[in-house]
């Protein structure tokens, strides 16, 4: 038996013991069981068992989802679950009465406030919802109770399926040190490094040596990058050490510092495993998702540039490896249960046998435990460096934001085959099948904050909504989404509104789809992080894949800016203004320009960015006439511009061959506010007369903004949302005043700091009477 | 093919002239050669006509008649116009000229010099007095327009300065086409006495004739004091530029003899004291380009004069278009407001409103739009803003915008969710009875096509104010949302059952009983509930319906409207 093995055999055992002494009663769980005899043996990198005589439990059916979620993923499980002919059940908090979710369900049970602890993370409302409607088994979705071992085990409690680990898996890989420990001993990559508190400058050069350089040096008790030296040779390390220890020394009273091998632009990778109740584990082709800022993922593909075939492989063994130990140390936890309940107390209770349940009762009475397999889809991430070597990161034991792009490339459909191997089923894929790569995909996540102040968080009504369709059959455009015209983005929840995932049969197809469809994809309401979205795909080092999990960061040092049009962008631009004026002052009405028989031609002046550009536009006569067909000269070039739509919130049109877009946010007095390609800009479109007059025009006189916020009626002052010294901007809320039975929010109309708070909360205020001050 | 080269090296060379990059700005001759208009011959060709034969007598006469023009078209002068321009302000016929449509101004009155004698002025007169007159087209439609010219006198108004405009608003009302006023004056011209005086009463005297007969717009681009507020006060429409314009009776100076207030011009009469406060000026905008251009946009909505209906603008909104997500509008708790632009914008024509008085009384939102290519008058109440009640300010606003409409011939469409009247002892003393009668006179009496739809609270009086069936409205429906009733469901349980325990049983039943259209519905009150995503095409099949209607009212000299 390899090391490893012997490792997890153990582990198993202690656990075993530690649960048997401990005090875990309050699980009641009876088990159906057979009996099997169980031999081990390792199999390449992974962990494979045989069965002799075995007996299965049949697979069972489960007829009835509940979805413990809200939002996008709530409709993307259900919608698995239809197609599965599966019923399903929503849960809803108070803000959510009224969204997509709910309706999409068959059912929908009503859980609590909109604060998400006394509703989608109250355990005991869902649990009464499940027994209202009868559900069978639960999908968590990703965050809320998805990794919350305690729900698990309520569930397993109450003999309903949980769609997805068992809790001791979940708390083992919830466990940051554990999980690493345990994926070192299944045999994974992880960090090269020394826990051990390094002693002196000597010691340190030793450990660096051994590690690997670079390295980093880290503070035992740091954090907030303080005490973090990255050393690149020796007599680096040496002084890192040094300065190390004695910034630790001051700053945390304490100079224990640890050394691991430093990743130089590492690349976020991570590989989808699902495994069935039946033993097996197969992985999928990997999803690279370096482009993070602040830990929280921006865009993902599938699959990863930088990859090649043994690494690939390499990565998705090890995944499974350590999916597997993961099983397999579950089993430690129920054989105790098991064991433990020998006695029939918890008679009339039972386990809900998504579980598979082979024991040998000899064996378990010899060395306390036996083997049970969960069945559960989960995916290991990776830091990648640019040797191709990849070290573990974590494992989530859930469903993945993500997940689309592995399914745009695989075909597969991986809620589906959660639910199939929650019911038991064998995988009936093969691992061959399921590695296969087919073309490319890309995701972006669509959020409600906005990029140009540090990513606030967004919210409110959506105004306008509509999210972009394929141009056509060859593309494919999947929107992932939980909203629609209409919806509130709560300040309750996590502000995302959508993933946006395209695919092609290249990277460079794929990238090009997504473009276009970020463009396409009309958003009026809150701020949203588009702009943000585009620029990042635009980079060229992001079209080369040239990309790190430091990407976000190195781009963007300052904090992200709106980028500047490139001139092919600006001329196109030009083009589709000019397009855009003369489709709502058509020059024949206008008698602007000089007619020409059937056609007519015009000069522009349109400002970008407060640049000038001359423009001449001539109307060249189409066969329709409702078509309008131009030949625009910008910057001596002549385009060929053809009007596509003109909507009041989007246009199309073609430019030399070109299909490009443009939204329209808003008619200004002599232009356009326009999102294009992800730059939001304010275009001038004017005559050669308003042009040549427009020099004498003035600033906007800057507002005398009012320093108080009065009370705008008579009403009493329900909440104020600010405090001394917050810094607000225009459409913040400051305050709620309730008159005439309405709940009045009062906005900022310009940004300011708040000095002072005048009235109290829940006082009634006569008309005009000061609710705060600004500086 | 080779035309369009050759006009394409044309156009460039004309870009080139009005280039912009260019550092030596467009110089005032040249801009004065590119605003007149209407003139057949540059100089430079009469000059070079001249080396030929000189002293002939139409040679003469064109070379008079080419320095007279020229000398017209320079108005106060070059220093004047340079000065005005510092200023951020364009010269009178840039105005014009930015107004209008290209080559369309025809001027009258170009040569006509005031008759004063005295102070010196016999020494100094220019051509015009002070205002440039005359006719044009917006979109290709007829308009009258005046311009003050500040260079000259100051815009002051002179005896022939009042009479350009008389003549132009005598020449709006016969031919039908509304007047646009450019006003930029520094008031009374002094040396001319009660001349002057006269001369602004006779312009009154035709604005108040004018009105109901065509659109009258008055865009204030400088000061406007004393006498010469009055004539914009009595057109339809005022607007103002920020920065540069001001409106007040009598200027600071007066203001702090009398009552020892210290104040600014700004702050006196500014156009955010006028758009926001006093409600004398129905928007502002950030400069006078853009003022212009929105003009313009503007008089796209209105008919040419009372015998007139508005221009069809073809749109390809389609008019069955629906809005599933008005559906999901209106809050659950029924104390929550919500933005009733958004509905507004969703039933209209691409989603474009001109409002009207955007920033006053912000209870209450009335404006321009289009259903189906056909112009609207839009009248909603605002729930977003002191909950959509009716208060003076609100019942003023609306009620000069609905007649406004009725004069016009302009359907309004009216969207209700009203609570009732503003209570409160400021609304009582100020009047909130004969203002809030305005509103309700001026939708009793007008006879153009009414389309109401209560999308809310239609409570108590105010319920009947806002276009109700019973002031002859043609169509009124509720969305399922409606609570048409005397009051809100807890204060009707109160009264009723005052000193009673069961208070909480009486509210839900009066809330069932009337916390929803069907019973107005089943009295005829309300002619259909409609889903909110059908409004846009209900009423737009509703306008069409009603395009031939005749209401006449009884015939009187004129209505007397609680003023």
């Amino acid at each position: 038996m390899p090391r490893s093995s012997q490792l997890l055999l153990s582990l198993a055992l202690k656990r075993a013991a530690r649960a048997v002494s401990g005090s875990r009663g309050s699980s009641a769980y009876v088990y159906e069981f057979c009996a099997a005899s169980k031999k081990v043996r390792p199999c390449g990198t992974g962990w494979t068992r045989e069965f002799s005589s075995l007996q299965q439990v049949p697979a069972k059916k489960l007829e009835k989802v509940l979805v413990a979620n809200r939002g996008e993923i709530a409709v993307r499980v259900m919608r698995t679950a239809k197609k599965l002919g599966m019923k399903s059940v929503a849960v809803y908090s108070e803000a959510d009465a009224n969204s997509v979710h709910v309706r999409f369900a068959d059912e929908a049970v009503f859980v609590g406030p909109a604060p998400s602890v006394k509703s989608y993370l109250n355990v005991d409302a869902i649990l009464s919802a499940i027994r209202a409607t009868n559900a069978d088994c639960v999908h968590p979705g990703y965050g809320f109770l998805s990794e919350n071992a305690s729900f698990v085990e309520r569930l397993e409690a109450l003999g309903v399926t949980f769609v997805g680990p068992t809790a001791s898996a979940i708390a083992a890989m919830g466990d940051k040190i554990e999980s690493k420990r345990l994926a070192k001993e299944a045999g994974v990559n992880t960090i090269p490094g020394c826990q051990d508190v390094i002693t002196d400058e000597e010691h340190a050069a030793k450990i660096a040596k051994d590690v690997g350089f670079p390295v980093m040096l880290k503070a035992s008790a740091g954090g907030g990058g303080k005490g973090m030296r990255i050393a690149w040779n020796e007599a680096e390390t040496k002084e890192a050490f040094r300065l190390c220890h004695a910034e630790a020394l001051s700053s945390f009273a304490d100079g224990r510092i640890f050394i691991e091998r430093y990743i130089e632009h590492p690349r976020h990778i991570e590989i989808q495993v699902i495994g069935d109740a039946h033993g097996n584990v197969i992985y999928m082709p990997e999803r690279e998702c370096s482009i993070q800022r602040r830990n929280q993922k921006v865009i993902e593909e599938a699959p990863s540039v930088f990859l090649d075939k043994e690494t690939r492989r390499a990565m998705g063994e090890q995944a499974v490896a350590l999916a597997k130990a993961v099983q397999y140390q579950s089993s430690g936890d129920e054989t105790f249960m098991l064991h433990n309940h020998g006695d029939d107390q918890m008679t009339g209770r039972r386990l809900s046998l998504s579980r598979l349940l082979i024991t040998d009762l000899h064996l378990q009475r010899k060395i306390g435990w036996l083997t049970i397999w969960v069945f559960f889809a989960g995916t290991v991430e990776f830091l990648v460096d640019k040797f191709r070597r990849f070290y573990f990161l974590e494992m989530n034991t859930r469903l993945q934001v993500e997940h689309p792009v592995t399914e745009c490339i695989t075909g597969l459909d991986i809620v589906e085959l959660m639910m199939k191997v929650a019911r038991g089923e064998k995988l009936e894929i093969t691992q061959e099948r399921a590695a296969e790569i087919h073309g490319w995909a890309m995701e972006a996540r669509v959020y409600a904050e906005d990029p140009c102040r540090n990513f606030l968080p967004m919210s409110g009504r959506l105004r306008q909504y509509s999210e972009p369709v394929a141009r056509s059959s060859q593309e494919t455009v999947r929107v992932d989404s939980g909203v629609e015209e209409g919806s509130e983005i709560s300040i309750y929840y996590d502000p995302m509104i959508s993933k946006v995932a395209t695919w092609g049969p290249q990277r460079s197809s794929a990238l090009n789809s997504l473009e276009s469809a970020l463009d396409r994809y009309i958003i009026r309401g809150p701020v949203h992080n588009i702009p943000f979205l585009r620029s990042i795909i635009a980079d060229t080092d992001f079209a080369k894949g040239d990309i790190s999990t430091k990407f976000i960061q190195d781009h963007y040092p300052g904090g992200w800016k709106p980028p500047a049009l490139t001139s092919q962008q600006q001329e196109d631009l030009l083009a589709l203004m000019a397009l855009l004026y003369v489709s709502q002052k058509p020059p024949q009405l206008t008698k602007v320009g000089v007619a020409r028989g059937s056609s007519w031609l015009t000069d522009l002046v349109i400002s970008v960015g407060s640049v000038d550009h001359m423009v001449s536009v001539t109307s060249r006569p189409g066969e329709d006439p409702q078509e309008l067909l131009l030949e625009v000269d910008v910057n001596n070039k002549t385009k060929d511009v053809i009007k596509q739509s003109i909507k009041p919130w989007a246009m199309d049109a073609i430019v030399d061959g070109k299909l490009l877009n443009c939204q329209l946010l808003k008619r200004l007095p002599r232009g356009f506010k326009i999102l294009y390609q992800g730059s939001e800009l304010e275009v001038l479109v004017q005559t050669p007369l308003q042009a040549s007059l427009s020099k004498y025009m003035k600033p906007p006189v800057e507002e005398d903004f009012s320093k108080v916020l009065r009370a705008p009626m008579t009403g009493s002052l329900i909440s104020v949302a600010v405090t001394a010294g917050q810094e607000v901007q225009p459409g913040d809320e400051l305050a709620i005043l309730e008159a005439m039975k309405m709940r009045n929010v009062l906005r900022a109309d310009h940004s300011g700091k708040v000095k002072v708070v005048v009235a109290e909360e829940g006082t009634t205020l006569p008309a005009d009477e000061v609710i705060l001050e600004f500086e | 093919m080779k035309g369009w080269q050759i006009s394409g090296l044309a156009r460039r060379a004309l870009c080139r002239r009005h280039s912009l990059q260019s550092q030596q700005p467009l110089g005032l001759n040249a801009a004065a050669d590119k605003l007149c208009i209407g003139r057949s011959n540059s100089s430079s060709a009469a000059e070079g006509i001249g080396l030929l034969e000189k002293d002939t007598l139409p040679q003469l006469r064109e070379e008079r008649l080419e320095t007279a023009r020229r000398e017209a078209l320079m108005g106060g002068g070059e220093a004047r116009l340079e000065k005005q321009h510092s200023m951020g302000k364009l010269t009178s016929r840039e105005r014009l000229a930015v107004l209008l449509d290209e080559g369309s101004f025809l001027e009258a009155g170009t040569f006509v010099q005031h008759r004063c004698n005295d102070f010196g002025m016999e020494k100094k007169r220019i051509y015009g007095d002070g205002v440039v007159t005359g006719s044009g087209t917006i979109n290709g439609r007829q308009v009258f327009v005046f311009s003050q010219d500040f260079t000259v006198f100051g815009g002051s108004l002179s005896e022939t300065h009042a009479q350009k405009i008389c003549k132009i608003l005598d020449k709006a009302i016969e031919v039908g086409a509304p007047v646009i006023g450019l006003n930029d004056s520094g008031g009374a011209r002094i040396q001319e006495g009660v001349l002057s005086l006269a001369g602004y009463a006779d312009v009154f005297q035709r604005n108040v004739l004018a009105s109901g007969v065509v659109p009258q717009i008055s865009v204030i681009m400088g000061p406007c004091a004393g006498g010469a507020v009055y004539s914009p006060a009595l057109t339809d429409f005022v607007f103002m530029v920020k920065g540069s314009s001001n409106m007040f009776v009598t200027g600071p100076d007066v203001v702090k003899q009398v009552t020892q207030e210290e104040v600014t011009q700004e702050e006196l009469g500014g156009p955010k004291v006028h758009t926001r406060k006093s409600g004398v000026a129905h928007g502002a905008f950030d400069n006078e380009l853009d003022a212009l251009a929105r003009i313009r946009e503007l008089v796209d909505y209105l008919p040419l004069s009372n015998r007139e209906h508005s221009p069809r603008r073809p749109t390809n909104d389609s008019p069955d278009r629906h809005s599933a997500s008005l559906d999901h509008l209106i809050p659950a708790d029924s104390n929550t407001p919500y933005d009733v632009l958004e509905v507004l914008e969703k039933i209209v024509d691409g989603m474009e409103i001109f409002e009207i008085m955007p920033d006053y009384a912000r209870n209450i939102i009335v404006g321009f739009a289009r259903m189906d290519g056909e112009t609207v008058g839009l009248v909603a109440n605002q729930p977003l803003v002191n909950a959509g009640c009716l208060d003076i300010d609100a019942s003023v606003k609306a009620a000069r915008f609905v007649r406004f409409c009725d004069c016009f011939n302009i359907p309004l469409v009216t969207f209700v969710d009203v609570p009732g009247f503003l209570p409160g002892v400021s609304q009582e003393h100020g009047g909130i009875i004969r203002h809030g009668a305005k509103l309700l006179y001026a939708y009793a009496e007008a006879t153009v096509p009414k389309v109401t739809v209560i999308t809310r609270k239609a409570y108590g009086g105010a319920y009947d104010v806002m276009s109700s069936k019973h002031l002859r409205g043609d169509c009124n429906l509720a969305w399922p949302s409606a609570e048409i009733a005397v009051m809100g469901a807890k204060g009707a349980a109160e009264i009723l059952y005052r000193g009673k325990n069961n208070i909480d049983q009486a509210i839900k039943e009066y809330e069932e009983k009337f916390n929803n259209p069907y019973v107005a519905a089943s009295l005829g009150y309300i002619d259909d509930i409609i889903r909110p995503q059908d409004t846009r095409a209900r009423i737009c099949a509703e306008l069409k319906v009603l395009r031939g209607k005749v209401q006449e009212n009884p015939k009187k000299k004129h209505s007397n409207c609680p003023l």
